[in-house]
């Protein structure tokens, strides 16, 4: 384990020199494909005593993907009192990004491994994803599996010793036939049920292969429930946030929610405490769809719900107001999950109830 | 949530209210759902129609209640009949109506129930579950009593002139019976098949509406007398060497739920 330390080091002091020179020339360049240093990250690792922190106060420098989203900055805030952290963003091509991205940089692209050349990486915590209503399926397709699929050939590559990463409830498909309380050995039934999930599913497939080919890389795979809260931005909370917001006529499936601080709880104690695995993370606490909406102070517009086809039609006439057509199946069945392992495994107990959650939507109406 | 909280008050009397109140619900959450969707006030507005129909409609009369603990998991075991699921309906609210250790057992529904609007939604909110091994596993692993008819389809959607004939049972509820340690309470349903007879399964009517059968039935249940009789607990240990030892103690069960049902028939004195 020494010789290729010693060898990361020095390719990673090298680079960094390189990368100075570099950002130096880049100032009067407007476009760039090497990676765009944001600002000044902290100094790489020094040596391999310093990069192994998993479980100790010792300070190791940590990659967090996706890190201009909402749920990145709360981790990285958790991070920082004991972590060097580097954020690296890759979905699109936004002008303002929070202080939280240190590089902009696409992970199927080359310049991705100087990241890694310049800093000692011990950690990864893969939070950037690209969502359903984001973008192609085949750009998703792409950026999250091929991204990952090189991420992760990185990772072995570099010496990292623990990966978390971000999966969703989504991968158990939405189904009238589904069981309550899925658990962890549950088939991945989107693949057969929505092919437009296919991509979540497939990465997951993913880190499954190197979580037992690769055990070095200590992977830990969370899936959670609906994120909401602060600055989560994905389809449910956008609609929680929404005046009016369509349901389906008839339906009112039962859905888990996790605040967005507790969710950054839950992937920094998975990070801390090393059981690798497939967690669900899901709160032990239910509410029908339709409840949530008038909790969270939205108006009702009832779709039609059947035919199926009609349905699909409505949802997809109110374009951005709506879910993405062939995710209404999780606006008519639902799919409870059960966070039990990962809570017994992480001592993990959600601070935060779905009266707060869902009153923090009615609060910004 | 609207439509509960106008109809609660208008609709729900004081002995339904303490009935449901009584009830143990260890697995409600702070929204007043379990995770499978059972909620308490849907539960009382509909207990409220359901207890008119029990004392008053079916009649019920219902014979060895003692034998239902008042806690701790259990698979309650019964013949199937009568098209709709009125059978589980009326197991399930003599268990919840008992004068001591009463407790609400859910009912196994078929599973294209919650493909249907409303009905899915309102049959889990009383306690309805679709009949899936995994959620029975985790709802006796939280320590829930379970109603089960292991004929299913075949036992709900027969023709009258099959009336009180077991048919094939699933060996499902007796893998779970063994695997988690639950005793199995047999009970035999007299009356359901009167109450709604059925001369025949139109199948390709059935197929175009995507349901399990269509009877040529009355459109509403006839108010036919409805015996319920409960059998002593069966125990039955974890050590099957194969599937033929599982089927024998699935006999066993419908032997017992055979001389439950023959009782029930003796006890009538008219069918309506």
């Amino acid at each position: 384990m020494s010789q290729p330390n010693e060898r990361k080091r020095k390719t990673a002091s090298e680079n960094e020199q390189a990368s100075t020179e570099e950002d130096n020339d880049t100032k009067s360049a407007p476009r760039r494909k090497t990676p765009a240093r944001r600002q000044s990250a902290p100094a790489a690792t020094k040596s391999k005593k310093a990069a192994s922190g998993i479980g100790s106060s010792t300070r190791g420098k940590i990659l967090v993907t996706g890190a201009a989203g909402a749920l990145a900055q709360h981790v990285i805030a958790l991070l920082k009192e004991n972590y060097d952290v580097i954020g690296v963003e890759f979905r699109g091509l936004q002008t303002d990004y929070p202080d939280t991205v240190d590089y902009v940089v696409d992970f199927n692209q080359w310049p991705f491994e100087d990241v890694f050349r310049e800093h000692g990486f011990m950690g990864i915590i893969h939070l950037g994803r690209i969502r359903f209503t984001q973008s192609t399926r085949n750009r998703r397709y792409s950026a999250n599996v091929v991204g990952t699929a090189r991420l992760l050939r990185l990772a072995l590559k570099y010496g990292v010793e623990k990966v978390v990463a971000m999966s969703t409830f989504h991968v158990y498909g939405a189904d009238a036939r589904n069981p309550s309380l899925i658990d962890e050995e549950y088939p991945m039934r989107a693949a057969n049920l929505m092919p437009e999930v296919v991509d979540a599913v497939e990465l997951e497939n993913l880190f499954n292969i190197h979580l037992y080919k690769n055990p070095e890389l200590n992977i830990t795979i969370l899936r959670p429930c609906n994120i909401a809260g602060p600055g989560i931005n994905n389809e449910i909370s956008r609609m929680l946030a929404q005046p009016v917001v369509p349901c389906l006529f008839g339906f009112s499936p039962l859905m888990q929610f996790i605040h967005v601080e507790d969710m950054a709880d839950a992937v920094v104690r998975s990070f801390e405490r090393n059981h690798p695995g497939v967690y669900n993370v899901a709160p032990d606490d239910y509410v029908a769809y339709q409840d949530a909406l008038q909790l969270a102070g939205c108006r009702r517009l009832f779709l039609p719900s059947v035919p199926p086809a009609l349905a699909r039609r409505s949802v997809r006439a109110l374009g951005r107001y709506a879910p993405p057509d062939y995710l209404i199946d999780f606006f008519k069945y639902a799919v409870i999950i059960d966070g039990g392992l990962f809570a017994r495994t992480f001592d993990f107990t959600p601070q935060h109830s779905l009266a707060d959650l869902l009153g923090h939507y009615r609060a910004h109406k | 949530m609207r439509t509960r909280q106008f109809l609660k008050p208008r609709t729900v009397g004081r002995d339904v209210d303490q009935l449901v109140d009584a009830l143990p619900k260890h697995n409600i959450g702070t929204q007043g759902y379990d995770p499978w969707g059972l909620n308490p006030d849907t539960a009382k507005i509909t207990f409220t129609a359901v207890r008119w129909l029990y004392q008053n409609y079916f009649r019920v009369q219902a014979q060895g209640l003692e034998h239902i603990p008042g806690e701790g998991r259990l698979l309650i075991v019964g013949n199937h009949s009568g098209q709709l699921p009125m059978d589980g309906v009326m197991v399930s609210f003599a268990v919840a109506n008992k004068s001591e250790n009463a407790r609400l057992p859910r009912s196994m529904i078929e599973r294209w129930f919650p493909s249907v609007p409303f009905l899915g939604n309102w049959m889990n909110s009383v306690g309805g579950v679709i009949g899936d091994p995994k959620n029975c596993g985790k709802m006796l692993e939280r320590e829930e009593s379970i109603v089960v008819f292991p004929e299913g389809i075949r036992g709900s959607g027969k023709p009258y002139r099959l009336r009180y004939q077991l048919q094939r049972f699933g060996h499902g509820f007796m893998h779970l019976a063994m695997e988690h340690n639950a005793p199995i309470v047999p009970v035999g349903v007299v009356g359901c098949e009167e109450t709604m007879p059925s001369l025949v399964n139109i199948k390709p009517l059935a197929r175009m509406l995507g349901m399990p059968y269509f009877p040529l039935a009355p459109l509403v249940p006839l108010p036919a007398r409805v015996f319920l009789n409960f059998g002593k607990p069966m125990h039955f240990a974890n050590d099957a060497r194969n599937e033929r030892d599982v089927e024998w103690r699935v006999e066993e069960v419908k032997d017992a739920i055979r001389d439950l049902i023959d009782t029930g028939i003796a006890q009538r004195k008219s069918i309506f």
